[in-house]
């Protein structure tokens, strides 16, 4: 029997603890499979964030690390800096990222820290069950915001690539999404791009997912992604912001 | 080698690097700034890495990511930045990963001041973080034994894979004593040194072994995993209260009708205070602990003389060792309590007032 798909040998026989419809799984995917395309399976380690992917330092077939909440970019820092032969990733949502770990985050960016961080925008705090999240769109109802987020009260959503990319040291930001298969795609080519660019030790880079929560959001998978379509997408634009590499700056 | 004058900051800091420590994550505080300001000078010339962090809280999560990698690994600060280091020291205890921590302490709570002070025991001794665990603590009182204390600190968190702290204070911090260095690593003894952690820590796969997967983690999600980890955690923590209590006597004999337990700085007082009494014909006494955990208990109640009529603990805050006195003395002796705050430091004169008062 001819194999047509398999498991990319970077992810352990062990099953996602995922809802169903839930992209975190092809996000692992993508990461897993572009670090397998590089060879760099023996070389690399990541970071698993406080989030739905709490347990992603049990899927990935090589060491990794478990953070405390949003401080991700600070252990991963602290695993570059002792082990400068290693590549490192972390894996982050929006929560975790652009809430309590802001202050981690844009100076791991800052100092241009040799990582990639993969970053899930979700617009909600799953694990903990649906509260408000940094990137929560105006007006939208979650179980901390139940009459809607209201922006003159607790503020806008948190656009990260474009704050990132206001710092000089960044080397790669782009924003992807996970809505369709053609964008799963897209995806998958930064990615790559993202994990070459920190196998050839070039730098601080940073793939944003624009992504879905159907079981707090409490619409089916499918909607979810309409909703996502039509929602997030016009105030969280997919882009490149900074790549150097191809002379964005 | 001979002595050279030195800072307590400075001294701990060059102890370290000769101890072996290669990564060092900080962010300024007084009285500590010297030592962060030694190991940005210093670190570069020895290859080794100097992060100015953004914050204490990310320090912190870098040394627990460099020690998940192996690696020797310091952060120091001052007690306002140890607060927000609790977290990442749970977490470290949690995920049994070997650091040290400086704590220089400063007076409290809040933003208090920046003189000497230990009101940081109990953040130290009595856990600080979240969760059922302990910190091994040394407790200085020179700049020699400080600067001692850095090898002995990196080779207690090799041995047992938990977080040492050393609780100084902006006293010791900050005067110069001279101190000699007793040990240095070459490199190939630091290279060396990591071995005894490849069984656990991140490293890369070098024999390409596909089952190769190791896991720096807190995290036990099934209650009875948990139970058995924090089970675990326990008989590790008892291993260290059999091997490793430390502490130092002064002047004790059969004839002391006071027994004076003091840590730190404070100690340094009561030993003058006890060399004047000693002149007069009065027999005072002293037990310093030397690790705070593991607490001496069974020294200090052997401590008591047959003659011993007032167990005194001094302490530069209002009793925070005095609990762990108590239980240690558990009522064959009456336990008396005087302690300064503010950041001042008492003098030999007051408490030799303070003694004195017990032979009337
Ligand atoms: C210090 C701390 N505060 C709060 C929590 C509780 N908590 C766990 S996950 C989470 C939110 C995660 O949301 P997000 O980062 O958006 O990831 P998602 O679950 O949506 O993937 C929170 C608040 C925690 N574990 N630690």
């Amino acid at each position: 029997m001819e194999v047509i798909a398999k498991r990319p040998e970077t992810l352990r026989n062990v099953p996602f603890t995922y809802c169903p419809g839930c992209m975190h799984g092809v996000a692992h995917r993508l990461i897993a499979e572009a670090i397998e395309d590089h060879g760099l399976i023996n070389l690399m380690t990541g970071v698993a964030p406080v989030g739905c992917a709490v347990f992603a330092y049990k899927f990935f077939n090589f060491d990794m690390a478990e953070a405390a909440h949003g401080r991700a970019p600070a252990v991963a820092t602290g695993m570059k800096r002792a082990r400068p032969e290693m590549h490192v990733f972390t894996y982050q949502g929006d929560g975790d990222l652009a809430a309590i770990g802001t202050a981690e985050i844009v100076h791991a960016a800052n100092r241009g820290e040799h990582l990639s961080v993969f970053f899930v925008n979700n617009a909600i705090y799953g694990m903990t069950g649906g509260q408000m999240a940094p990137t929560t769109l105006p007006d939208m109802k979650t179980t901390t915001s139940p009459y809607g987020r209201d922006v003159n009260d607790i503020g806008h959503p948190v656009r990260m690539c474009e704050m990132l990319a206001t710092l000089v040291a960044p080397y790669y930001i782009e924003r992807v999404s996970l809505l369709s298969p053609a964008e799963v795609l897209k995806a998958k080519k930064a990615v790559d791009k993202a994990i070459r660019y920190n196998k050839e030790e070039r730098g601080f880079t940073f793939i944003e997912f624009v992504s879905t929560c159907p079981t707090n959001w409490g619409i089916d998978p499918d909607k979810s992604r309409q909703w996502a379509k039509e929602n997030m997408l016009p105030f969280f634009k997919p882009g490149v912001f900074r790549d150097k590499g191809e002379g964005v700056e | 080698m001979s002595k050279i004058l030195m800072k307590g900051n400075e001294a701990v800091a060059e102890a370290a690097i000769r101890a072996g420590c290669r990564l060092y994550f900080a962010y300024p505080i007084t009285p500590q700034s010297e030592l962060i300001e030694y190991m940005a000078k210093m670190m570069p010339k020895v290859n080794g890495t100097f992060l100015q962090a953004e914050s204490e809280v990310s320090a912190i999560n870098m040394v627990y990511g460099a020690a998940g990698c192996g690696k020797r690994v310091m952060t120091s600060s001052s007690s306002p930045g140890i607060s927000l280091k609790q977290e990442g020291i749970s977490y470290i205890a949690g995920a049994q990963l070997p650091a040290v921590i400086i704590n220089v302490q400063r007076g409290g709570p809040g933003l208090g001041d920046i003189q000497p002070a230990q009101g940081d025991y109990f953040q130290a001794v009595k856990g600080g973080g979240h969760g059922d665990y302990r910190m091994i603590v040394l407790a200085p009182s020179s700049v020699q034994e400080f600067a001692d204390m850095a090898s002995e600190a990196f080779d207690l968190a090799d041995k047992y894979r938990n977080p040492v702290t050393i609780l100084a204070d902006g006293m010791l911090g900050q005067m110069m004593e001279p101190v000699e260095f007793k040990e240095t690593l070459s490199d190939e003894e630091i290279e060396a040194l990591g071995e005894q952690h490849k069984s656990w820590c991140i490293h890369p796969n070098e024999d390409g072994d596909k089952k190769h997967h190791h896991e720096i983690n807190s995290l036990e999600i099934d209650p009875a995993m948990l139970e058995k980890h924090v089970e675990n955690l326990y008989a590790k923590y008892a291993e260290i209260e059999k091997n490793e209590v430390r502490y130092d006597t002064y002047n004790l004999s059969d004839d002391n009708e006071i027994l004076c337990v003091a840590w730190g700085t404070a100690s340094r007082v009561i030993k003058s205070a006890i060399n004047e009494l000693k002149a007069q014909g009065k027999s005072v006494g002293m037990i310093r602990p030397i690790t705070c955990w593991p607490y001496p208990y069974e020294a200090v109640a052997a401590a008591i003389g047959p003659k011993v009529k007032q167990v005194y603990v001094f302490e530069l805050n209002t009793g925070q060792m005095l609990d762990d006195v108590k239980i240690a003395v558990c009522g064959k002796a009456p336990v008396k309590f005087w302690g300064k705050v503010g950041g001042i430091v008492f003098t030999p004169a007051e408490i030799q007032q303070k003694l004195e008062e017990c032979f009337k």
